[in-house]
């Protein structure tokens, strides 16, 4: 099967839901042929602007669109949406509660050879503190392509984090309907349970491939919504299996763990292990040696699983 | 302008003045200084310019004026109390806790408010935007926004000033309130954004240079904007920081800081004095 990237997904999303919604309109900064907003920008021309590179500029241009009715989209790679346009973000779109969609292209150390500066795994922390803002990470094309449409419907502010790599689809188009808060069980377990986000769903399901092999059985749990998240779910996979881990492509500090950690340690306390990038920046290199120099793998979670399966009461 | 109207403007001037000056000095903070240098620049725009309705403040074919420099929130709710769209006992609550009046304006909070400001630098893209959503949906109003002469320091400013001109908005007329005084000192001294006509003119805007105190120059300019065609104004208005009030004008010590009971007790002596001249003028 053809391997489709999100951010490829995000753009055909964009250029389809734009046909109904006539308020949508696409900001870029300068990076639309990887953002893919350039589909957008092909069929919807006068409903697409540049804002050259400028994201401070992309983000307040977008929020001033908004007041006035517009759904804008404002587009660039997450490591510029979230971080160098961060005040932008807070004060211009997240105090005023603007109708504002940040598409953010190209997170995590999967971009591969651009490197440190350009791969974001501070993006899920910095956004999520941000009141009232929704912040989604979809895993695959079918998947994003919901997120678009949460991120239409939904009237707020929104973050959809996406990826670089293609990936496998997990989903068959058509067949997921996607509720804002909510997770998808992939399969209910009872030893152990993993929730992932993002790339690292796809690690998660060869992971429990591997535990059951072992005759270990595995909760397993899509997360596209990190915030809100779903408290309910999270619950439920910690009375079922009596431990947790959780698998991202972003700092451990503050991420989508910390996300499960504060639900459960306020709840329901189990043991929790989290596979992510351990407080540190990222590295050249082709994506899928970089991903194993961070031990992004499914390998590592099956480690962390049976880790964290010793600790349980 | 007729003498008539000039002198009512005036006089609504002096009210917008006492305003800022009893809103700070109950709050105990606040910032005078950048509020009474923008004075005849909101009084003209919400008096006599924007098409703007206190009863049907959400109107979509409104004119919009986004506040930059958010600091000046005192001028801009006493414009708003003064146009009704607040009420002027409201004003009395301004930065106190159980208030909608936040140190630096909340759209969600105060109607006629429309963009949350105070983070600098970032009014003049939303201001691009609703320009641009107006090209967009076909519709005539205009869009102003006023813009500090220290917050141009902002790189963000010529990330917009860029933007304005790229997509042709002619829709939009910025004004600088071109005091020459921020927190630290002259402007010149702290970092120097001159020569401000040239950059903007280089960055192309149309750029018209008045005394942004004097009523008759302030509409010359505004109507001009209007006349302009395929590119963004400015209007770079020479003004006073502190202006109206003796002890205040041109003293960098009262950007942000409040006038104590005293203090305001004297600038409200000198700014009553000043409506009784109007008045006298018949």
């Amino acid at each position: 099967m053809a391997k489709i990237a999100t951010r490829e997904a995000y753009g055909q999303a964009l250029a389809e839901f734009g046909e109904i919604y006539k308020d949508i309109v696409v900001l870029d900064a300068d990076l639309s042929k990887s953002t893919r907003t350039e589909i957008f920008k092909k069929k919807f021309p006068d409903r697409f602007f540049n804002i050259g590179i400028a994201e401070q500029d992309l983000m307040a241009t977008a929020a001033g669109l908004a007041t006035c009715g517009k759904i804008p989209f404002a587009s660039t790679f997450a490591v510029f949406a979230a971080g160098r346009a961060y005040d932008q973000v807070r004060n211009s779109i997240g105090y005023p509660h603007l109708n504002v969609k940040i598409g953010a292209s190209h997170a995590g150390v999967s971009i591969g050879e651009d490197g440190a500066s350009h791969q974001m795994l501070e993006d899920i922390a910095l956004m999520r503190v941000i009141p009232g803002m929704v912040v989604l990470s979809p895993s695959d094309a079918v998947s994003t392509h919901e997120c678009v449409r949460l991120a239409i419907e939904h009237e707020g502010p929104v973050y959809i984090r996406l990826g670089r790599l293609g990936v496998e689809e997990i989903y068959k188009k058509g067949e997921l309907k996607l509720e804002l808060g909510k997770g998808i069980v992939l399969q209910k377990g009872t030893d152990v349970g993993i929730l992932a986000t993002g790339l690292m769903v796809h690690e998660a399901i060869k992971a429990a491939k591997m535990l059951q092999e072992e005759g270990i059985s595995v909760y397993l749990v899509d997360m596209p919504c990190i915030k809100p998240i779903d408290v309910d779910l999270i619950l439920d996979v910690a009375k079922t299996t009596g431990c947790i881990v959780t698998a991202e492509e972003h700092n451990v500090i503050g991420g989508f763990g910390s996300a499960v950690a504060e639900v459960l340690i306020q709840n329901y306390p189990v043991p929790v292990k989290m596979v992510g990038v351990n407080d540190e920046f990222g590295r050249s290199g082709k994506p899928e040696d970089v991903l194993k120099y961070y031990k992004l793998t499914a390998e590592e979670i099956v480690n962390k699983a049976k880790e964290v399966m010793k600790l349980k009461k | 302008m007729d003498k008539a109207k000039e002198k009512e403007l005036k006089k609504i001037a002096t009210e917008i003045r006492k305003s800022i000056i009893i809103q700070t000095a109950e709050a105990g903070s606040g910032h005078p200084g950048g509020s009474l240098s923008g004075v005849e620049i909101l009084t003209y725009l919400y008096f006599v310019e924007m098409k703007i309705d206190p009863k049907n403040p959400k109107d979509p074919d409104r004119d919009r004026f986004v506040l930059s420099k958010g600091h000046a929130s005192p001028l801009l709710y006493a414009v708003l109390a003064e146009k009704g769209f607040i009420s002027k006992e409201e004003l009395k609550g301004f930065r106190q806790i159980y208030s909608n009046l936040q140190g630096h304006p909340d759209m969600k909070k105060v109607p006629g408010v429309e963009m949350s400001t105070g983070s600098l630098g970032q009014g003049l893209s939303v201001a691009n935007g609703m320009a641009l959503a107006a090209k967009l949906d076909k519709k005539d109003y205009r869009v102003y926004v006023l813009l500090g002469d220290g917050e141009i320091q902002e790189g963000q400013i010529w990330e917009a000033a860029m933007t304005a001109a790229h997509y042709k908005l002619d829709n939009l007329t910025a004004f600088l309130d071109h005091n020459g005084l921020q927190i630290d000192g002259k402007i010149t001294e702290v970092m120097s954004p001159e020569p401000v006509d040239e950059k903007f003119k280089a960055f192309g805007w149309h750029v018209i240079k008045i005394d942004g105190h004097d009523f008759n120059q302030i509409e010359g300019a505004v109507n001009e904007a209007k006349t302009v065609k395929g590119k963004p104004t400015i209007i770079i208005a020479e003004t006073v920081k502190g202006k109206g009030v003796s002890f205040m004008e041109n003293e960098v010590g009262w950007h942000g800081t409040a006038p104590n009971k005293e203090q305001a007790q004297k600038a409200l002596e000198e700014l009553q004095k000043q409506y009784e001249a109007l008045e006298v003028q018949g």
